[in-house]
């Protein structure tokens, strides 16, 4: 009796930590900047201010805003067609060179992604795609992650589904798109919510592959406001609005799907 | 269809290659290679190419203008490593300093996220508690969000007028103003950090006296210290949820009959059965955090007096600011190294032992 309620008062401080600070930055964002400093612990407003949301939407902010949506909607519709193919052929199809491609695959995988940063930016400039949407989105529209999980996936159903079909003489093509697909749903949803969740955070890909102004995603966007008025002046409701807004997206996903987030992204993770 | 792949196989031997109790469908081939099409294409143009290329820069004198390989820019050998690690000068000085930053970053976020994590985690697999959803959300959101929004948030908690100094005023405690203080913790602790021992300044390693090494991460890098580890254990913590979920009771149940004590229970039976899971967690925080990127990019910038400067910005301020690519692309390369030297070193120290 007397650990269990340890256990819980272990568990509500930990929860605390991790849920004020949150508070916080949703009570800043409508706090004025005398009111942020003066009361940095209050996780409520003492005079209510709408101000910072102004200044936002009068700024490059919902510029930002739908070079993200458009980046990630693009990047992660691409993800779930190109893995989920990828991952289809890997899985099921028989041809020569197939492991060696999963192999390859792997190992790619592997490469960490900072030293990746100049290379890309030095491909992006030789094929003429520096500074454009293409170059934001093309080199991400695969994700290795995402091929191994499709790739795990279909090795889960049952083959005698896609014989049935190809007996009745239909192509790999269209087994995969009218049979195989269609009971995907749960591989699909996650691929769908880690290309979004992925892609809607990403910064240094954003950083490297651009520097028009108008292209700056949220991500870059806001790190660019925040480090350049480190200097000068707090501004903190304006910089935590920023923040907020950028978070909003991805909250709403993760609590829509939050069942699906907990559980299916790591199911498997210690095999 | 298809008879390109297939051609060089003699009649008799089709049949056999890649059954697994099916026989190979001669269209697959074709289908197979335009299935992967897209997918070779971007990681062979944005991931296998690039690193070629960058192989070639980090030997060159290429100063980011016009192409790579025009005919005016020169291999330089191996003159970019050897201003890193062997030349005495600031560029060595930047380089050894990253190395130590992300040293001191790597040393406490990989154990205390991993510890943290698996402690929250079993935590969360007593059976009897209530409200699991809710706090298995709680924990898990921070990862969820964007690295820059929540640098944002902590950039705000830790100023110094900020939550954490706020907080700590309640205890009496005159917090620092975190992200402006360059002194390393391990020199404060030791006490006067204005007067070193002359035997730790005198002599050093890769252009840092021995002294500047020992300093600990600085005040500031500590506040990026807390941020990590507060936004990555929450992913930790549900992977060693999943391998707790599956572990088979039995075996737990058996230690328990057999009269081991919940510590007994913990070292000897459920540990070494989430080794492979504590193994992959170890993988991917050492080499996410050997990386360490967006939180520097937004919240310092390398600074204070370059205690918060790691290899992989070091590597991005080097190329994107100071045109000095080649310079850039031996960093990343080097940073590279590292990551696998100490994967090896981790997978030999936590093999199997017999």
């Amino acid at each position: 009796m007397k650990r269990r309620w340890l256990g819980y008062a272990v568990l509500v401080l930990v929860a605390a930590l991790y849920i004020y600070p949150f508070l916080i930055q949703l009570a800043t964002a409508f706090k004025t900047d005398a009111d942020a400093t003066a009361n940095p612990l209050l996780p409520w407003p003492r005079d209510w201010s709408f101000s910072v949301f102004r200044t936002l939407a009068e700024q490059d902010f919902p510029r930002w805003a739908a070079n993200s949506v458009f980046v990630s909607v693009a990047i992660t519709v691409g993800r779930v067609v190109f893995d989920s193919l990828a991952g289809y052929a890997l899985a099921r199809l028989r041809f020569r060179g197939r492991r060696a491609v999963f192999g390859a695959v792997l190992a790619v995988i592997a490469v960490p992604s900072v030293v990746l940063l100049i290379p890309k930016f030095l491909v992006l400039n030789q094929l003429g795609m520096y500074d454009s949407y293409a170059g934001m989105i093309v080199p991400l529209l695969v994700d290795g992650a995402g091929v191994f999980i499709m790739k795990q996936f279909f090795e889960t159903v049952p083959v005698s589904v896609e014989e049935a079909a190809r007996i009745d003489g239909a192509g790999p093509l269209r087994t995969f798109w009218s049979v195989v697909l269609p009971m995907s749903k749960p591989a699909l949803i996650t691929v769908t919510i880690l290309s979004f969740q992925g892609s809607w955070n990403e910064l240094p890909h954003f950083i490297v592959s651009r520097q028009d102004p108008a292209l700056n995603t949220l991500t870059s966007g806001v790190a660019t406001l925040v480090s350049g008025q480190l200097g000068q002046g707090n501004q903190f409701p304006l910089k935590l609005a920023a923040a907020l807004l950028m978070t909003v997206p991805v909250a709403v996903v993760y609590f829509v799907f939050s069942r699906r987030f907990t559980q299916g992204t790591y199911e498997g993770a210690d095999k | 269809m298809g008879t390109l792949l297939t051609e060089p196989v003699a009649p008799g031997t089709a049949p056999l290659r890649g059954t697994r109790g099916r026989r190979p469908l001669r269209r697959d081939g074709r289908a197979g290679w335009l299935f992967l099409a897209p997918t070779l294409i971007v990681l062979g143009l944005f991931m296998v190419l690039p690193i070629l290329m960058a192989l070639w820069v980090s030997v060159s004198d290429w100063t980011g203008n016009g192409s790579p390989f025009s005919s005016r820019v020169n291999s330089v050998g191996g003159d970019n490593y050897a201003a890193l690690l062997t030349e005495p000068g600031l560029t060595r000085q930047n380089f050894a300093t990253s190395v130590r930053n992300n040293g001191y970053f790597v040393l406490f976020v990989v154990p205390l996220q991993t510890a943290f994590a698996l402690f929250l985690a079993l935590v969360l697999h007593q059976k009897k508690l209530k409200g699991r959803q809710f706090f298995r959300t709680a924990f898990y959101f921070p990862t969820v969000t964007s690295s820059v929004a929540i640098s944002v948030v902590f950039l705000f908690l830790f100023s110094s007028t900020g939550t954490v100094n706020a907080a700590l005023k309640l205890f009496g405690v005159d917090g620092p103003s975190w992200f402006a203080d360059p002194r390393g913790i391990f020199h404060l602790a030791l006490g006067d950090p204005a007067n070193p021992p002359s035997a730790l300044v005198g002599h050093g390693f890769l252009g840092l006296s021995w002294w500047d090494w020992l300093s600990g991460p600085s005040v500031a890098m500590c506040s990026i210290i807390v941020l990590v580890v507060w936004t990555s254990t929450g992913g930790f913590m549900l992977m060693f949820y999943a391998a707790l979920q599956n572990l088979p009771p039995s075996v737990d149940e058996a230690a328990l009959i057999d009269g081991a004590t919940a510590w007994q229970r913990f070292w000897r039976v459920t540990l070494p059965q989430l080794r492979p899971t504590l193994f992959l967690v170890l993988t991917l925080g050492l080499i996410g955090t050997w990386q360490v990127f967006d939180q520097v990019y937004v919240l310092s910038r390398g600074n204070p007096a370059n205690t918060t400067l790691t290899p992989a910005y070091l590597s991005y301020s080097s190329s994107f600011i100071g045109h000095q690519w080649g310079q850039g692309a031996a960093i990343a390369f080097l940073l590279f190294v590292v990551i696998v030297a100490f994967t090896l070193v981790q997978r030999w120290a936590l093999r199997e032992r017999r």
